[in-house]
């Protein structure tokens, strides 16, 4: 009976992982691209071209009210979604078709994918390329050429956004900085004409600075936007991209299996380690995962302290009685509170109090905008770290109540002073519980969405909170999570069908971070459990 | 007033509570003078105005059946029952002439000057060098020189240097139980106290390991005043030089070990060392 239940859970997460993983990871794969004729009866025959996502069988009386001319002697028919691509011509990516009605299936070899910055991915065959209008190369030389002018414009385009991120980010931080002090010394009322002066020479070495990166990216843009291609849709028209505009082109058609795995590798990488583009629907993840980890990490360095502070206090010097009774059974309590209860909590504690009074005690040129008075890591981190401070509590009460009491003995009567002893004895020989309440607390924290939408968590995050610029950790910024961006992708997504293999893909990223995190939580205590073995005899 | 319960074999505890034993102790240097001590646990009177003098450098053995409130007796020379919240003292215990119950006596440097070894064998879940060293650290000192010297000393003084000297950074949960128990007498003869507390020292050891220790207390006894309690009464005729017996929170005879062995001066003595209660 019990090892039925037992099987039963292992079966249903086993299950639910796998089919996070299947959706979420087949997202990458490059598949075939169909070619076909869609000729439904007594209608124009319509040319497509792209890739089947899923096959269904739908009734036919659903079809018929739906409109579709179906004969309703067949109860079932089998229904395709197609990926069209080309989303700036035809108005939407995804199409649904009736498998009977295609007709002329076929899996061309030179069909290729360009995906673009804009507008989704392009589906076509490939005739010219350009450069400034002229024709360069055509038709089975285009290929060649156009691998090659990518690759170009590809490393331009990293140094132009190195040089917007980086430098003209440096320069703008700075700027910022300027201003605020500038306005801070207006507030303070000594406008000192000196130091004003010197504020106006440090602005203007700025704005030189500024000028210079345009005109560096001024000539870059220029080198890419050059060239560009043409291609043929599926139904005859000729489109002529930019390659500025295109990311990446390959033919899956004439991918061969380790070419197809090569491709899917690179894709998976791009997703983990690059930013999101296209609200979010294309590109990767990285900024999520960063928020995801750095805040988990902080919410530790905040709850941990607390939480064994706490623990020693009612275990160790709380007289035990009603008052130390009442307040055990508050924190159980706590654990038990909603979590969005937190969330109104800190926007309302930490983030308007709080936040507020450090934006108008230190903060104060800065204002109207706020500065810690706003949503961000330090108060998302901080409300985690209240919501997981009963599982902390609780764990590291119970780690303290199993140290024997010979131990503590051993220890005073060689003169130790009961602080000594905590401090020597007793919390060496408990923090492995305290690691295992982390753990808890760890697991609770990397999942939470609900209180983090309130408190600093949004759907693009322009930086991170940490960068090159001093003091390097801004614990005030607004950050990006891996759960609210699953949240956000598939469900305020403005293109669903694109949206859904991501929130699997990030579902599953979700899901391997928390097992990460909670990985090397276990093995830090099991290094501590064997370090302290004493419990045992 | 006669007390007859089966837990009284038959003593006349009201004629004795009103006649206290009183101690003989031959000519001897006092290190500890027990003055009129009572102890309650909560309702329960635990300790019934015990007068006793535990002389310098000599080994003495409280003996009596369990519960008797020989470990509660030895537990107040450092205050160990402080540490139970419903415990209460009264009466004083001089040591070297001054009351350790005063407001004034810092009770963890009373504890540096009383030390004590228990029951089980409880070694610090540390390396072997780490727990000698721990009161010596706790005193502050760090010198590497002086923590080693001093754990070398302390450890030839335990008799156990001769095994552990080359592997004094492995944990000492390794140790044997004999081991522990003499690594524990290490750690708390390194801070050099002035009297010695054993609390069954051999209960939890084997025959062989007990020898160990028996030696090592009578070598012990040449610096430490040792005060130890015991079940076993051959041992206590083995290493002690004075012996007190008590029953149910009463010291009923204090006295030089052969003499309470060999001519005891109460019959509920006798009736105990000879086996025929308790």
């Amino acid at each position: 009976m019990t090892g039925g239940t037992v099987a039963v859970c292992i079966l249903l997460v086993v299950g639910l992982l796998g089919l996070i993983a299947v959706r979420g990871l087949a997202h990458f794969w490059p598949a075939d691209l169909l070619q076909a004729s869609y000729e439904p009866p007594g209608m124009e025959p319509l040319p497509v071209l792209g890739e089947v996502v899923r096959s269904e069988m739908v009734a036919s009386a659903r079809l018929k009210s739906a409109g579709l001319p179906v004969s309703t002697d067949r109860p079932f028919y089998q229904r395709s979604l197609l990926k069209l691509g080309n989303r700036d011509l035809y108005g939407s990516d995804f199409r649904f078709v009736l498998d009977d009605w295609l007709k002329q299936s076929r899996y061309p070899v030179d069909v290729a994918v360009f995906e673009r910055i804009e507008w989704g991915v392009a589906y076509g065959f490939l005739q010219e390329v350009r450069d400034q209008g002229q024709l360069v190369a055509s038709g089975a030389q285009a290929w060649d050429e156009f691998l090659q002018r990518q690759a170009q414009v590809n490393a331009i385009r990293q140094d132009i956004r190195a040089i917007e991120k980086n430098q003209i980010g440096a320069v703008n931080y700075e700027l910022e900085r300027l201003r605020l002090r500038r306005r801070g010394l207006e507030l303070d009322g000594n406008a000192d004409p000196a130091a004003l002066l010197e504020i106006e020479a440090q602005e203007q070495a700025q704005n030189a600075r500024y000028r210079q990166y345009e005109q560096e990216l001024v000539a870059l843009y220029a080198q890419i936007q050059t060239s560009s291609i043409v291609l043929h849709t599926v139904e005859g028209r000729e489109v002529e991209l930019p390659l500025a505009k295109v990311v990446r082109g390959y033919k899956p058609n004439a991918m061969g299996l380790f070419g197809k795995m090569r491709h899917y590798l690179l894709k998976v990488w791009e997703f983990v380690s690059e930013e999101p583009r296209e609200a979010n629907t294309e590109g990767g993840i990285f900024p999520a995962i960063f928020g995801t980890v750095m805040m988990v990490l902080l919410m530790s360095v905040f709850v941990t302290p607390f939480g064994v502070v706490a623990a020693l206090y009612l275990r160790e010097y709380a007289k035990q009685g009603f008052v130390t009774r009442t307040i055990r059974i508050a924190v159980n309590n706590l654990a038990g509170v909603p979590s969005i209860v937190y969330g109104v909590f800190g926007l309302g504690f930490f983030v308007y109090f709080l936040g507020g009074s450090i934006d108008q005690l230190f903060y104060r040129e800065a204002l109207p905008s706020p500065t810690y008075g706003t949503g961000g890591l330090l108060w998302a981190s901080l409300t985690l770290a209240i919501l997981t401070l009963p599982v902390v509590i609780v764990a590291t009460e119970e780690g303290l109540a199993r140290i024997p009491r010979s131990l503590r003995e051993a220890s005073l009567a060689l003169g130790a002073t009961k602080a000594e002893t905590l401090w020597r004895v007793v919390l060496p020989m408990s923090s492995p519980a305290m690691m295992t309440g982390l753990i808890l607390a760890v697991a609770r924290a990397a999942g939470e969405v609900a209180p983090l939408m309130l408190v600093g968590v949004v759907k693009l995050a322009p930086s991170l909170p940490l960068d090159g610029n001093s003091p390097f950790v801004h614990l005030d910024r607004k950050f990006m999570h891996l759960g609210f961006h699953i949240f956000d992708v598939g469900f305020q997504s403005p293109n669903v069908e694109a949206a859904r293999p991501l929130v699997y893909a990030t579902a599953l990223l979700l899901v391997v971070v928390i097992v990460a995190l909670n990985l090397f939580a276990v093995r830090v205590r099991n290094r501590l459990r064997e370090k302290y073995r004493a419990l045992e005899y | 007033m006669t007390e007859q319960s089966p837990l009284t074999h038959g003593i006349d505890v009201a004629a004795l509570r009103a006649r206290p034993a009183v101690p003989r102790v031959d000519d001897e240097d006092i290190a500890i003078r027990v003055r009129d001590l009572n102890l309650h646990y909560g309702d329960k009177h635990a300790l019934h105005a015990v007068h006793m003098q535990i002389p310098r450098k000599k080994v003495t053995a409280f003996i009596g059946p369990s519960g008797c409130g020989k470990s509660t007796l030895l537990r107040c020379f450092n205050r160990m029952n402080d540490l139970v919240d419903i415990c209460r003292t009264e009466g004083e215990i001089l040591l070297d002439g001054k009351n350790i119950f005063d407001r004034d006596v810092d009770v963890a440097s009373l504890r540096r000057r009383v030390g004590m070894v228990f029951q089980k064998p409880n070694p610090f879940p540390k390396s072997i060098y780490e727990n000698v060293a721990y009161g010596l650290r706790l005193g502050g000192m760090n010198k590497r020189r002086v923590l080693d010297e001093t754990v070398e000393w302390a450890l030839r003084g335990a008799a156990l240097w001769d095994e552990v000297s080359d592997r004094l950074h492995d944990n000492a949960l390794g140790l044997s139980g004999g081991q522990q128990q003499r690594l524990v007498i290490a750690r708390a003869i390194a801070i050099q106290p002035e009297v010695l507390l054993l609390d069954e020292p051999c209960s939890a050891l084997d025959p062989i390991s007990t020898l160990k220790v028996e030696e090592l207390i009578s070598n012990l006894k040449k610096d430490y005043t040792i005060v130890m309690v015991t079940h076993n009464m051959q041992q206590a005729a083995r290493v002690s030089d004075y012996t007190a017996f008590m029953y149910m929170g009463d010291l009923i005879e204090f006295d030089n070990t052969d003499r309470l062995f060999t001519n005891p001066a109460r019959k509920q003595t006798e009736d105990y060392i000879t086996g025929r209660y308790g």
